[in-house]
C-alpha cells in the first residue's frame, strides 16, 4: 500500500463522524433504489437496452459527433473541441474572458472536476459560484467533493448547519434542513442573477437534434444557465446518445439507479441560444466537448466503462466505499468506478491502491444500470500493474514462492505437511493471536489454528 | 419395466487449499454428501490450489500456469465439484479467460468449465438430493459469499437443504448479502479496510442473534469467525456442508475436539 493511500484510509476510518455521515445517505440511496428497482418489472430488460444504445454510440462515435456537432450548429451553438483538460479549461476561461465576465455560476459537473476548472476559474481570477446546494456547502469548506451525486455527503446535516451559521450573510434559525435551504438561497439568489457566465455539464447529448440535457433536482442548473448572457457547455464526449427517445432510456435507469426517484424534479433540454421571440435565455451558448483521455480508453480495453452514466450507484453498494468515503480514493472519481477511471486520468503508478483496494465482490456490476463489468475492468488493471512492475516486492515475492509450490504437487504436500505443525505452535485454545509474517490478518482479527494433518494426508490413510 | 438407473456420476472432489490445510472437516462432509447423492467421488492427487492469489493479484502468467496443471487434472471426470464459491467461480469463470479464444487450452478450460460446480448448488440443483435425517437443534444465519452468489447464482440452493435439517432454525441477518471484506489477498494487503468491513458483518451476525454462522467459502467464514473471537462474540461458525453431514456437532471453526 502506497503511503499517501495509507495515511488517507487512516484518516477517514478515524472518523466516525464520516462513517454517520456516510451510512445515512449511501444507507437511503440503497432502500431507495431498491425499491425502484423492485417497481420495475423491465429493469433487466431496460439495462440490457441501456447496455447496447451506449456501446453502438461508442461503437459509432465519429458519426454521432459529426451529427451532433452538425445540428448544435444549426441551432445555434457554437461548439469547441478539447483533447486534454488543459484545452478544454482554457477554452472556458477564453470564452469568460472574451465574453468580460467577472462571474461564473456553475451547476455540478463530474467533467468540471475532471478537467480542473474550478482551479482553472480561480486561477483566472474569475468568481466562480457554484449553485448546487452540496457543490455550494463544499466550497464554503474549501473541500473536495467526495461522492459524484453528493458532493457533500462527507459531511452531516449538523456540520452544514456549522458552516452555514459561520459563513453566511444571513442564516436565520437553521433549526430544519428548508432553513438551512433557506439561508443557502438568500446567499446564492443574487448572485444567481448577477452572473455574465454560466457553466454546465450534461447528462445526454442529443445527436440529432443537437440538444443538451441536464437532470438536477435543485433546479440550479436552470438558473445557471438562462439568466446569465453566456452559457457554456462542458460535456466529455461519450455523453452522446442519437435520439431523444434513447435519452428517455438512460434517464430512467440513470435516476432511478442514482436516488430511486422515477424522474428527477428537473429535466431540461438545453438547444441553442435565445432565438428572436424568446422569454429568456443566453445570447451566446457553447458547447466544449471534451475527450480527455477517452479515445485512449477506447483503445487499452476500456471501451465498456464509457457507458457509465454517474449515477453513483457503485458507490453507495461498495463495501469499500461505505467504509473509506470518496476523499479517500484520492482521485475525482471515488469507488469502483473511479478506481477503474483514476488510473486513466492520473496515471497507474499514481493510483495503483485503487484497482487492489477490492475485494471482487461484484456487487457494483450487479447494480451497474448499463452493467459496466467493473471487477472485469479493476482486474484488468491490476494485470497491467503486475507486467509494469508495480506489484510490491512483498506480495510479488510472496506469490512466486506460492507459484513454485502450487505448481509442483509433491512439493506442496510435503510444504503442507511441514508447515501445520510449525503454524500451530502459535496457537492457544484453537486461535493464532499473532504469529510472524502474519500481521496483516492478526491486527484485528484471531487465525484459526489450522489442521494437524492435511485433508490430502489423512484421506489417504483412510482411502488405502 | 421401468427406465434403467442412470450410472452413478464419477466426480472429482476439488477440496480447496484452504479446507486441505484448514478444514479438513469440509472436505469429509463433502465426500459424504456426494456419495450420500449417489456419485462415485475420487480425490485426485496432485490438485493444489486453484491459483486465485496469482490471479486476483495480476499475475496472469502464474494463474495460467496454475490453471493448466488444475485443467489436466480433473478434466477426465463426469463433474467438478468444489466446496467454496469463489474457488469454483475461479474455474468456471475464469479459467476460460486465461487463455486465448479459440486456443487448445481455451476449449479444454470451457469443457472443465461446463462440469464443475459448487458443492451445494451441485447437490441441490443437479443431484437434487435433500438431505434425510439430519438434526441439529440450533439457530443459524447465513452469509452469501459473493463470488458464489453473484458468478454462480449461489442463494436459494444452501438456504433449501438447510431447511431439510431437523430442529435447525434458519433466520436472514441484515446485510447477508454484503461482501465480508475477505476478498483473498485483499484482507492482508488493507487490514485496516478489511477490519472496518468484517466488524460490520459480526455485528450483524451478533444482532441476528443466531447460535450459528453458516457459509460456503472457508476464506470469508475464518475471517468473520476470527474477528467474532477478537471481539469476544459467542456465534460459532461452521461450512454448511458439515451441519448437512450431521457434522455440526462437532468442534467450530477455531474450536479444538
Amino acid at each position: 500500500m502506497t503511503a499517501a493511500f495509507s495515511a488517507r484510509v487512516d484518516k477517514a476510518l478515524a472518523d466516525p463522524t464520516l462513517k454517520v455521515a456516510i451510512d445515512r445517505t449511501t444507507g437511503t440511496a440503497r432502500t431507495k433504489r431498491a425499491a425502484a428497482v423492485a417497481a420495475w418489472p423491465q429493469f433487466e430488460a431496460a439495462r440490457d437496452l441501456g447496455r447496447d444504445i451506449k456501446d453502438h454510440v461508442i461503437a459509432n462515435l465519429g458519426f454521432y459527433l459529426a451529427e451532433f456537432e452538425c445540428n448544435a450548429k444549426a441551432s445555434g451553438a457554437q461548439v469547441h473541441w478539447a483533447r486534454t483538460a488543459e484545452e478544454a479549461c482554457a477554452t472556458v476561461v477564453g470564452i469568460c474572458r472574451g465574453a468580460g465576465a467577472k462571474s461564473v455560476t456553475r451547476a455540478k459537473s463530474m467533467l468540471g472536476e475532471e478537467i480542473g476548472l474550478p482551479h482553472a476559474l480561480d486561477d483566472a481570477g474569475i468568481e466562480r459560484v457554484e449553485t448546487d446546494l452540496a457543490e455550494h456547502i463544499v466550497q464554503l469548506a474549501g473541500d473536495r467533493p467526495s461522492h459524484i451525486v453528493w458532493p457533500a455527503l462527507h459531511k452531516t446535516r449538523e456540520q452544514v448547519g456549522e458552516l452555514f451559521r459561520r459563513l453566511h450573510a444571513d442564516p436565520g434559525a437553521l433549526d430544519s434542513v428548508e432553513a438551512m435551504v433557506g439561508s443557502a438561497r438568500r446567499q446564492l439568489r443574487q448572485k444567481f442573477m448577477r452572473a455574465d457566465v454560466g457553466i454546465s455539464g450534461a447528462n445526454f447529448l442529443i445527436a440529432d437534434t443537437g440538444a443538451v440535457c441536464t437532470v438536477t433536482n435543485e433546479g440550479n442548473a436552470e438558473l445557471t444557465t438562462t439568466p446569465p448572457r453566456v452559457h457554456i457547455v462542458t460535456a466529455g464526449i461519450e455523453k452522446l446518445v442519437p435520439s431523444l427517445e434513447h435519452a428517455m432510456t438512460l434517464l430512467r435507469l440513470l435516476v432511478r439507479s442514482a436516488t430511486g426517484a422515477e424522474l428527477t424534479q428537473y429535466t431540461t433540454f438545453h438547444c441553442g441560444p435565445r432565438r428572436p421571440g424568446d422569454a429568456d435565455g443566453p445570447e451566446a451558448f457553447h458547447i466544449v466537448l471534451v475527450d480527455n483521455g477517452r479515445t485512449r480508453m477506447l483503445a487499452d480495453g476500456l471501451a465498456d466503462m464509457l457507458r457509465c452514466l454517474r449515477c453513483g450507484a457503485c458507490l453507495n453498494h461498495c463495501v469499500v466505499y461505505r467504509q473509506i468515503g470518496g476523499h479517500a480514493y484520492g482521485g475525482v472519481y471515488p469507488g469502483p468506478m473511479g478506481s477503474v477511471l483514476t488510473p486513466v486520468l492520473d496515471g497507474l503508478a499514481e493510483s495503483q491502491d485503487l484497482p487492489r483496494a477490492c475485494t471482487l465482490n461484484g456487487q457494483c456490476q450487479e447494480v451497474c444500470p448499463v452493467k459496466i463489468p467493473l471487477p472485469t475492468l479493476l482486474r484488468g488493471w491490476r494485470d497491467r500493474a503486475w507486467r509494469e512492475g508495480l506489484e510490491p516486492t512483498v506480495s510479488r515475492v510472496g506469490i512466486g514462492v506460492w507459484r513454485i509450490f502450487a505448481l509442483r504437487p509433491w512439493l506442496y504436500r510435503l510444504a503442507t505437511r511441514l508447515a501445520l505443525p510449525m503454524i500451530r505452535l502459535f496457537a492457544r485454545r484453537g486461535w493464532i493471536a499473532s504469529m510472524p509474517l502474519a500481521g496483516g490478518w492478526t491486527r484485528h482479527r484471531d487465525f484459526p489454528a489450522p489442521a494437524r494433518r492435511s485433508f490430502m494426508d489423512q484421506i489417504e490413510r483412510t482411502r488405502r | 419395466m421401468s427406465a434403467p438407473k442412470p450410472a452413478a456420476p464419477r466426480v472429482a472432489l476439488f477440496v480447496t487449499c484452504l479446507v486441505d490445510a484448514m478444514r479438513p472437516r469440509v472436505g469429509f462432509a463433502a465426500v459424504s454428501l456426494l456419495e450420500a447423492a449417489g456419485c462415485v467421488v475420487e480425490i485426485p492427487r496432485g490438485q493444489t490450489c486453484c491459483g486465485q492469489p496469482a490471479l486476483n493479484s495480476g499475475d496472469h502468467n502464474g494463474a495460467a500456469a496454475v490453471a493448466r496443471g488444475t485443467i489436466a487434472l480433473l478434466e477426465d471426470y463426469d463433474a467438478v465439484v468444489v466446496p467454496s464459491g469463489s474457488c469454483a467461480g475461479t474455474i468456471r469463470t475464469h479459467y476460460p479467460d486465461l487463455f486465448s479464444a479459440g486456443s487448445d487450452w481455451n476449449r479444454r478450460a470451457l469443457a472443465l468449465s461446463a462440469k464443475t460446480f459448487e458443492l451445494l448448488a451441485y447437490l441441490a440443483d443437479v443431484r437434487r438430493w435433500r438431505p434425510q435425517g439430519v438434526a441439529l437443534h440450533a439457530t443459524a444465519t447465513y452469509h452469501d459469499s459473493c463470488s458464489g452468489l453473484r458468478e454462480l447464482g449461489v442463494k436459494a440452493q444452501p438456504r433449501k437443504l438447510l431447511a431439510a435439517v431437523d430442529g435447525l432454525k434458519l433466520g436472514e441477518m441484515e446485510g447477508a448479502e454484503d461482501c465480508c471484506g475477505f476478498g483473498g489477498t485483499f484482507c492482508v494487503k488493507y487490514p485496516a479496510i478489511s477490519n472496518a468491513i468484517v466488524s460490520e458483518k459480526t455485528a450483524n451476525v451478533a444482532a441476528s442473534g443466531a447460535d450459528l454462522l453458516l457459509g460456503g467459502d472457508l476464506g470469508c467464514l475464518m475471517n468473520i469467525a476470527g474477528r467474532l473471537h477478537r471481539e469476544g462474540r459467542t456465534a460459532r461458525a461452521y461450512h454448511a456442508a458439515e451441519v448437512l453431514a450431521g457434522m455440526g456437532d462437532g468442534p467450530a471453526i477455531g474450536e479444538e475436539p
